[in-house]
């Protein structure tokens, strides 16, 4: 087992003693510890994390899904020199730059979808986060986890209405906070952050109606990410020029 | 003899008792809730998904529009998320700041939630008592941040500016004049500090005021004792956290048991409750005023006393000042870099909460490595709750849900996000 710091060593021991095979992969990011369970575990491990007395995570603080589309892309080349100038950036589709037909192309990543949970243990003040991978990108379906924590409830809906991961198990699996009748999974990273449809009333109909939306995606920041010394070791030049 | 049959009628989402745009639907059997179903999202605006296109620093404005009663702590929740994963810890003047700060939210939010509840139930007075308080407390925002209430005034690595030397007193209209004015401008003689210290002192007897027209109330009790009881384990399964877990009598407070910028070293008590009805959380949300007050006092001691940095001299996350930017051509080169571009994030994921009036607001940050975040989550407190409402409501009469949803203590900007 890798090494984890003292404050996570007891929790990360516990939950390799009574999940065992359980467990995809356990990572330590900033002193909080992450267990990757896969789907087919994900139901018994968590009955297992709330009811083992060495666990005994009670509560189920949060759900949320991830779309992986798009991880670590960025737009603006930083570690050559170009000719191009600012403008060489203002082309892209990054994230918030393009409507539904320039919508970037799912193609073949594996596990794009993913549900993140948040587990606080009362008993031993100590929290834990899961992630379950949904293995069909065009169907994701995941176990529902209602049985186990009652508040997974609106989190899951959630995660099916902005994701369209499917919980099954769930009694009331409805959208939950986009609009009724709504089309589409809004947080999906090929939805453009600019939407689809617009509604206003009409004088003349006396009636809401909905339109194809008419603005234009207007996101000036590139999406920039930086791998070089400066951010690296941090410790360069800490302080600032100025100190 | 007639059919007898269930009634099915809309709660809002146009209802002053609503607290916002909160459509519930109720399912009625005479007067007795038999379901009730709330639908929300009214008030969605993908928070979340528009902080996806944007530098880190862009959307500590949009926290403040989650819960717009405690704008502060939602700022909180998100900035020691992005310190988390940049590893930057603020100065200590920072934190103390944002210890005051967060509690001048909580007594923020709990005014307006005594004023409403109280409203709701048909107490006019107490909402006008709540809310000249209220308005002492958005003079301290806008003194520090320049606005009433959507501060953006903590950033990654401390706080934007100090506190200002001088609190701004209040000019002579047609109306404000004389005798008024001089009562109204009698704190403000000093500096902010003394003006939230004399605040402070004075609103302990406030505090008392508002118990002499409710805790022994007659039609108060008739209206929360026993109303919306839930029992320590449900309030655990159904993921209550904050006053909502703690009038249930689970003693689980944040700032206590996993605290966060300067709650370890602040003497405070946290107040439970014994029978998890609406009396005991408006006890515990009474108490907790009281002790808010409290850390506040203790934090303006020290910072009465300790002068110094409120934000970290590290220029790839904090710009540099004015002089030095017209000085110095490494200075300027950051300023510009810092507000064009904004800062990496490390690659990682992390998940920080603290403890906002509501309960446990958390925020869930992955980053990529780039300059946006790749994915914000967050975590509020009223979402769980309000999805226990037909567990809450159900067996209660109509007039009943005005309790519940005054207790639930819900605000829709943090719900919808």
């Amino acid at each position: 087992m890798t090494q984890f710091s003292t404050r996570n060593q007891a929790l990360a021991q516990s939950l390799v003693d009574k999940l065992g095979e359980r467990i995809d992969s356990m990572i330590e990011h900033r002193g909080q510890l992450t267990v990757e369970i896969p789907r087919d575990h994900w139901l018994d491990a968590a009955f297992m994390l709330r009811d083992e007395p060495e666990l005994a995570f009670e509560q189920l603080l949060d759900l949320c899904g991830i779309d992986y589309l798009g991880y670590g892309d960025d737009e603006w080349e930083t570690a050559e020199a170009t000719g191009q100038g600012y403008s060489r950036a203002a082309d892209e589709l990054g994230p918030g730059r393009f409507s539904w037909e320039e919508r970037p192309e799912a193609g073949e990543i594996q596990n794009r979808f993913a549900a993140v949970v948040q587990l606080l243990s009362l008993k031993h003040n100590r929290r834990l986060s899961l992630r379950c991978y949904a293995p069909d990108n065009e169907f994701p379906v995941l176990p529902s986890l209602i049985e186990v924590w009652n508040s997974v409830n609106w989190y899951e809906r959630e995660a099916f209405d902005l994701f369209g991961i499917v919980f099954d198990g769930h009694p009331d699996l409805r959208r939950l906070l986009t609009d009724y009748g709504f089309i589409g999974h809004p947080f999906r990273k090929d939805f453009p952050l600019i939407g689809n449809v617009t509604v206003r009333y009409d004088e003349d109909k006396g009636r809401v109606v909905y339109e194809p939306v008419e603005i234009e995606p207007r996101v000036t920041v590139a999406r920039v990410v930086r791998r070089d010394s400066r951010y690296i070791d941090k410790k360069l030049e800490g302080t600032g020029s100025g100190a | 003899m007639s059919e007898i049959r269930n009634f099915t009628m809309n709660f809002g989402p146009q209802h002053p008792a609503a607290h916002g745009v909160l459509r519930l639907i109720l399912e009625l059997d005479g007067e007795t809730v038999v379901r009730a179903d709330p639908h929300v999202g009214l008030l969605h605006r993908a928070t979340e998904k528009l902080a996806e296109s944007k530098p880190y620093n862009h959307s500590i404005g949009y926290m403040d529009r989650l819960d717009y009663v405690s704008m502060m702590c939602n700022e909180h929740a998100y900035v020691r998320a992005i310190e988390n994963l940049l590893e930057v810890s603020p100065p200590e003047r920072a934190q103390w700041i944002r210890t005051m700060f967060d509690e001048v939210t909580r007594i923020l939010n709990h005014l307006m939630w005594i004023g409403s509840n109280a409203l709701d139930l048909g107490a006019m007075a107490v909402f006008l008592y709540a809310f000249r308080e209220r308005e002492n407390l958005m003079d301290v925002y806008e003194a520090v941040s320049g606005t009433r209430m959507h501060a953006t005034y903590y950033r990654p690595g401390g706080v934007y500016r100090d506190l200002p030397d001088e609190m701004p007193k209040v000019a002579e209209t047609r109306w404000r004049k004389g005798k008024e004015l001089e009562r109204i401008n009698a704190w403000r003689q000093g500096s902010m500090l003394d003006f939230i210290e004399a605040f402070t002192d004075d609103f302990f007897h406030r505090v008392d005021d508002y118990e002499t027209l409710l805790t022994d109330n007659r039609i108060w009790k008739q209206r929360t004792v026993g109303i919306g009881a839930v029992s320590p384990e449900r309030a655990l399964q159904l993921g209550f956290t904050g006053p909502m877990l703690r009038g249930s009598g689970v003693e689980w407070d944040l700032r206590k048991k996993q605290p966060y910028a300067k709650y370890r070293e602040v003497d405070f008590d946290i107040p439970v409750g014994t029978n998890g009805d609406c009396y005991d959380r408006y006890l515990v949300r009474v108490e907790e005023m009281r002790q808010s007050a409290r850390i506040i006092k203790q934090c303006i001691a020290w910072l009465r006393e300790n002068p110094g940095p409120v934000i970290v001299r590290d220029f790839k996350v904090a710009p540099p000042t004015r002089e030095e930017m017209k000085d110095d051509m490494e200075a300027l080169i950051h300023h510009f870099k810092l507000f064009t571009e904004g800062y990496c994030v490390p690659e990682g994921e992390t998940y920080v909460s603290v403890e906002a009036p509501k309960g446990e607001f958390g925020c869930y940050l992955v980053s990529d490595g780039a300059n946006k975040p790749f994915r914000v989550h967050l975590r509020a407190p009223g979402y769980a709750h309000l999805a226990s409402m037909h567990e809450m409501a159900k067996g209660h009469m109509l007039a009943d849900i005005a309790a519940l949803i005054a207790t639930q203590d819900i605000v829709f900007g943090e719900i919808d996000r």
